[in-house]
Order: structure tokens, then sequence, then C-alpha cells
């Protein structure tokens, strides 16, 4: 047994304050945001105290200030790192932590933003918020409970908001003797339900955060059976969403015309790329126009990418204002009155049925009425129909329905032009977040006296609308025949008109 | 292609340099963005200009961010009087310099009252001679939203603050009842009265600040760079030792040493640091290596617990 002699060697070691190097000067990638998910008990303020403190992010005054606020220390003669991150007196004074913090940590290779999210159920709220801009995220199972359902409602609203990237530690893995079963159990586990919800890119690791075994340094002496990669190791190795494959977007911010023969576009790319020369529309209006220049302040460039913050200019006097979207001719996004969307709600007032709600997309701001579908019972994952106000922290399908024409890309495609957020008239606060998942086709007006309406559905479809009550209570109205694609697009090339 | 942008308008057309490395173009990025939708969606905006480093690094990213056009609202300056000889001049240099619309307010309670950081102590001065005279200048300014150069970083309570961080009529932050931030997308609906403060340095850290002055050749203050100066050991802290009303205690002597400091506030309430780094190159190698916190020179973080959250429920920044 050799773990006990490296805990005590790691115990000396660990009173002494961080030894600081000099860090690189150059880091060759952009910083990678991420999510902590887990509760109080699985340990995660103890695990986001020890990335920060063996990165050496903690400072000595803030460590002292720690000593001196908290009187205590762990049991290694660290301090009690969940002050160190409970940075409000009300949290402080209750011992939980109430709102989204932003922390900041570095390696040699990179930089790190990390969104520290309570773990409390009533907090789903918090936890969609520093999810939204994550590119990966540290789901905390504590070894000896396994994977209990908060972590997989965790794990559910983290994938739903588009994060693809995860990473499970199986903390306190020093309690359970370092017991390889048991991680690997835990891991298979969770591999299943994250392949469930369409995260593929999955990460498990042994860790003890407090002893800070796999976190910053191996550890390899107490688990000599893993060979993967620390956790630091599995975030430095991490990708960087980008939405540059897709079409080209610009959300217009401002116009700017400093002078009468100058008139720029200002905005931030938020998909695809562009070069003088291309060929783009200007949405919702629909006008073509190349683009001349891009100016910035370092110079003309001949090319931008996503994310950089760019003044576009365009060979011809157009009508381009705030709000507007210029984007590339080919690959385009959708434009329609109506549309599906996945919402978080946020507020105590929840989401009402057909209330004019502001939205707010990219630059754009536009009169919404929402309509709730159906609502996502964490606990199974089964979306259950749900007509009536989505409740604070409700997860649920919506169709929005706009006045003017609305532009956006599905989320799944892009988390620019496909998220947007939801503001209250009445209150002006933010009460929702939601991610657009496909246009709606416009229908209405179907029903003429007697005439019937031929559908063709793919099979799951059709058994599901059949499954409904109301296509039960008619079914004896109905006909319903099964066949090949090949037959029913033969079928409909020879039927009546297009609804 | 030339760029038939009219250098002309442009009062200080911008110098070539080598691109920036990609965690400090994303940051970059980020704060040009905030700025632009802020200017956008805000009747009357002002920045604050403290003129720190962060505030340096802020006017930068202001001045990119409208380029080529002008930075479309003022700077405001709240003078407490109290400020290092050599910040005001630096700010009225580069007032003149990048033709900004400069406005400068002091709260006239601290003549009238005679209100100094020796005679009221460093709570109340600063309630009164930054806080209060903050508050004076955005209402007598009409101002809907002020940029800030905070960081999340800086300080415990300042890790929880948003982008966009909402304020009462009277100034007051609820950090309790904060808006929800998700994505780039942010909520700039407020009612008359109300007003935001705009934080579009909130993911920067220290060293990215002095990077990103490095790599865009930012001009600085002089004091963040060590010289021989005078100074005065007080309450474990070394105060810059020029402005005549520093009255020596007894006890007190003026001594010779290599300082800087790491940031600039009220002469009287901040610490220099024993330090050689005389330059740019210095200063971050110096960074690099520190294991104390850049708010630890600043006295007005620990006149009592949870200090700067109190400080910025109450309007502070």
């Amino acid at each position: 047994m050799t773990a006990p002699a490296q805990s005590s060697a790691q115990a000396a070691s660990a009173t002494i304050l961080p030894f600081a190097e000099p860090v690189k000067a150059v880091r060759d990638t952009r910083p990678l945001r991420l999510i902590t998910c887990g509760s109080v008990d699985d340990g995660k303020s103890t695990l986001i105290g020890r990335l920060l403190w063996d990165t050496k992010a903690v400072k000595e005054d803030q460590a002292a200030t720690l000593a001196r606020d908290s009187g205590q220390q762990n049991d290694l003669g660290l301090p009690d790192f969940a002050l160190l991150l409970d940075g409000l007196q009300a949290e402080r004074e209750q011992g939980i932590t109430i709102d989204v913090a932003y922390r900041y940590f570095s390696t040699d290779r990179r930089s790190f933003i990390v969104a520290d999210t309570p773990g409390h159920e009533q907090y789903t709220r918090n936890m969609a918020t520093g999810a939204s801009t994550a590119d990966l995220a540290i789901l905390l199972a504590d070894a000896r409970a396994g994977l209990l359902e908060q972590t997989r409602r965790h794990a559910t609203i983290a994938a739903l908001m588009g994060i693809r990237q995860f990473v499970l530690a199986v903390n306190k893995i020093d309690l359970v003797h370092y017991d390889k079963a048991v991680f690997d159990r835990i891991s298979h586990d969770f591999r299943e339900f994250a392949l469930s919800l369409g995260v593929r890119q999955i990460t498990a690791i042994p860790v003890s955060a407090l002893k800070g075994e796999n976190v910053v340094y191996p550890g390899e002496t107490s688990m000599p059976w893993y060979d993967g990669p620390t956790l630091v190791e599995a975030l430095e190795l991490a990708t960087v969403r980008s939405t540059q494959a897709g079409g080209f977007r610009l959300p217009v911010q401002r116009v700017v015309r400093p002078g009468e023969s100058f008139r720029g576009y200002q905005g931030t790319v938020a998909g695809g790329s562009v070069k003088p020369g291309d060929s783009v529309v200007i949405l919702p209006s629909g006008t073509v126009a190349n683009v001349k220049q891009i100016v910035t302040f370092d110079l003309v460039r001949n090319a931008a990418v996503a994310g950089d913050a760019i003044t576009l200019v365009l060979d011809r006097q157009v009508d381009v204002a705030r709000g507007d979207l210029i984007v590339s001719l080919d690959g385009q996004p959708m434009t329609g009155h109506h549309f599906d969307a996945q919402l978080v709600s946020l507020q105590p007032g929840g989401i009402e049925p057909g209330k004019r709600y502001w939205l707010k997309s990219g630059s754009r701001r536009q009169r919404v009425a929402v309509e709730p579908i159906s609502q996502l019972e964490l606990a199974t994952g089964k979306w259950q129909p749900h007509a009536s106000t989505l409740a604070m922290n409700a997860i649920g399908k919506v169709r929005l329905s706009f006045e003017e024409l609305a532009v956006f890309d599905a989320y799944d495609q892009n988390r620019s032009t496909g998220a947007f957020i939801l503001i209250d008239p009445d209150t002006l606060n933010t009460v929702a977040g939601g991610m657009i998942t496909a246009k709606r086709a416009e229908i209405g007006g179907i029903h003429r006296e007697d005439q019937r309406v031929v559908l063709s559905l793919p099979a799951d479809l059709a058994e599901q609308l059949m499954a409904s009550e109301l296509f039960a209570n008619r079914r004896d109205e109905t006909e319903v025949k099964r066949m090949t694609a090949k037959q029913a697009a033969e079928l409909f090339s020879n039927a009546g008109g297009d609804i | 292609m030339p760029l038939s942008v009219q250098e002309t308008e442009v009062k200080n057309p911008p110098v070539s340099r080598p691109p920036l490395d990609p965690h400090l173009k994303a940051l970059e990025n980020e704060a040009i963005h905030i700025f632009r939708e802020v200017a956008a969606e805000f009747e009357k905006p002002v920045m604050l200009y403290s003129i720190g480093k962060d505030s340096s690094v802020l006017l930068h990213l202001a001045r990119k961010a409208f380029y080529p056009g002008r930075v479309p609202f003022p700077l405001l300056h709240v003078d407490t009087t109290w400020k290092f000889k050599e910040m005001i001049e630096f700010r009225d240099e580069i007032a003149e310099k990048y033709d900004l619309d400069l406005v400068v307010h002091t709260n006239p309670r601290g003549a009238e009252e005679g209100i100094t950081p020796f005679s009221h102590g460093s709570a109340l001065y600063t309630d009164i001679m930054k806080t209060e005279a903050l508050r004076q200048a955005l209402d007598a300014g009409g101002y809907d939203a002020a940029f800030g150069g905070a960081r999340r970083d800086e300080e415990a309570s300042r890790a929880k603050e948003r982008i966009y961080s909402f304020r009462t009529p009277d100034h007051k932050w609820d950090p309790r009842n904060q808006r929800p931030e998700l994505w780039n997308v942010y909520n700039g609906m407020i009612r008359k009265g109300e007003s935001v403060r705009a934080f579009p340095l909130s993911n920067w850290t220290e060293v990215d600040i002095w990077r990103y002055i490095q790599a865009e050749d930012i001009p600085l203050v002089p004091l963040y760079y060590a010289a021989e100066r005078p100074y005065v050991e007080r309450d474990g802290m070394m105060i810059l030792a020029e402005d005549p009303r520093l009255e020596l205690k007894p006890g007190e002597t003026v001594q010779q040493g290599m300082i800087r400091f790491r940031t600039l506030g009220c002469f009287p309430l901040t610490g220099a640091i024993r330090s050689t780094a005389s330059n740019l190159e210095e200063v971050i190698a110096e960074l690099e290596i520190a294991t104390v916190s850049e708010r630890q020179g600043r006295a007005i973080d620990r006149d009592q617990s949870g200090s700067m959250e109190k400080k910025k429920r109450e309007g502070y920044f």
C-alpha cells in the first residue's frame, strides 16, 4: 500500500503556499469555457478550489484572508476552498452558492473560464446560464454514491444547452479505497447515459479533489490502474466550439458613418467566414450586395472568421440597420413567422402561454408570442405534454409566433444565431433563455368543409400521432396505409394541391 | 487594396502590429462586442475613466470598437483631488491626444466639509468622494449606461457581476436579484432612471491586461514602472511622499527607494511595492512570479469584511 505514504507526503507539502512558476507568454488557443456541475456534497467547491490552488491562481493575501475568515482548515492543512469561492456575504452566511460565479485559471497550454454554478435543484436556471457559453461540462459524482438523479439532470441540461464534451469526475475515490471496480461501474453508467443525450466526447477520471489526485497532479501512486489524463490534461485537450464551418453570419450591431463617403456595418461574426468580393444577403430584406472591405483598427483585413469583431463595407448603397443579419448567399438561415424552440424558464412568474414577450437574438429585438407544447421531466428525461405556464426552472418545448419576419439558424447548427432570450415587457427582466430547433411550417386554415387531407409521415411519427387521445377518438374516420417511401413519393406526385 | 477610409477623419491612424495571440484576440473581440452593443442600445452612455491600467485598456478597446468613427460617448473621471499628480497629467494628455470628450467631477462636499482620507478615514472618505461623487456625476449627466473596467478575477463579489450590471434609480446593486445573462445576448431594457454598469473586461485577468498592454503598446501612467521615489511607511503600506498635503506623523520619515504601483487610486490609500521592474517586460516578468494579488495594496478593500460587496451595493464600481 503506497497510498497512505503518498497522501502524508502531500499533506506536508500542501501547507506550503503554492510555488509560482513563470508561465509562457503566448498561448496558442482561445480560452476554454467550462461549467462545473455537482453539489456541495459531491465536493464541487473543493474541486474548483483545488484547480485554482494547484494552478497557482490563488494569491497569498487571498489565502491569508481565507485563513482569517475560516479559522478552519481541512485535514490536509489547506484552507476551506468553499470560502474562497462563495463571494457574496449571503452565501457565506447560508453556506450555499446561490448564483453563477466566474473563475479564472491557466496552465502553460491554455487558459480557462469556469462558470461555477450551484447544484441545488431550484437553481436549474443558473446552471442553464452558466452552460449557455460553455464548451465543456465537468460533472461530479461522489464515488460512494454513484450516479445520482441530480447528475443525470445536470447532464441533461448541459446537453440541451449545446455542450458536446463531458468530463465525469468521480470524486472522493480515496474514500472507496481507490477501487477500480467502483470507478468502472460509475463511468460505464455515465457513458451510457451521456450517449443517450447525444454526447459522444466523454472522459471519465477518478479523482480526489481533497488530496489533489488526478486534478492537476497525477494520482498514479494511489491509482496505478488508471492511465488516462488528469482533469487539467483533459481540459487542455478539449476543443473550443467553433461555428466557422457553416454559412457566414453577421448580426449588425451598429452602422458607422464617420463621413459621407464611408458606411460600415459593425458586428461580431457569428458564423462562417467572409472575404472581400463575397456575395452576401441582408436579412430580412433579402437585398444582395458584395463585400468591399473588412475594416478593423488593425488595418484592412483580407478575411474574417467566426468570433471576429469587424466593420463590414459593402460595394453599394443598401438599406442596412441594427438588428439585420448579413449572411452568405449560399447557406442562408431560416426565415419565417413561426419557429419551434426549447427554452428554460428563468423567473418566478414563469412563461405564460399567449403572452407577448420581447425576444432578443443577436442584435435584434422583436415581439413574439409563446405557446408551450411540452415540458421536460428532468427525473426521467421524458417530454410531457404541457400547454400551460412553464414555471421557473422548467424546460419546455414551445412554438414561437412573430409579427414580423424572423431569422434564425437551428441552435445545433449555430449557437449564436440559434439562441435567444425572452424579456418580459412588464418587468423588463430576462425571463427565458431559448434555443431554436426548427422553422415551423406555416400551416393554418387547412380545414375546409368536408375535404380530406392525405398525410405522408415517417412511421414512427404516425405511431405517435395515432397514440394520441385526439386521434384515437376519431380513429373510425381515418384511413391508414403503410407503404415504402418510394411508393409514397409516387402517390404524392399525382395528389392534389400542397398545403 | 488601399483603404478608402478617410485617414484625415481619424486623428490617430492605427499602426501595424503583429497579430494578437488567440487568447487575447478572443478577449478583445468580446470587449468590442460589448462596447458596440451598449452604445447601440442605450441613449446616453459614459465611460468611467480612472486613469489606471484597466481604464487604459478599456479606452484602447473603445477606440478599436468604434473605429473609424470617434468614441461616441464621453469619459468621466471622478476626481477625489487626492489622485497622484502624474495621473492627472496623464489623463489630460490622453484626452487631448485622442480627441476625447472628458468630463471631470469632484464632490463639492470634499472642499466644503474638509473631507480628506486623513481626517475622515478611508471608509467614509471613499463613500463620499468616490461613491457619492460617482452618483452625483451620473445623475448630473443623465447617463443610462456607464462602462467600467472591473474584472471578475479582482475580488470575490466581482466574480458574480454580470456584463450588464443593473442599477436602481439610486444606483443600488442587488447581487441576489441579478438578471440572468445567457450567451452573449444582453438585455438592455431599462426604465427611466434605471441604469446599467457595463463591464467589457469582465473575463480578463491581471496578466491578460498586462500582456495586452504590451501587445498593443498602450501608454500608461509612469507610476506603474519602478523608479527611485520618496515614500513613507504607514499602516504597513508604502505611501508616496510627494504631495505637500501628506503630513508626517511622529516617528515617520521620508525614505527613498525603487518602488512602483500595481494599482493606482488615491495616493494616501494606495501602497507601493518594492520593485526594480522599470519597463513593461520587467513588470510582466515580475507579475508572473507574483504571489500576492493586485488589490493587496488597496486599503479600501480591507477596511471591513465583505467590504467591496458593501461598497458595490451602494453604487461604487
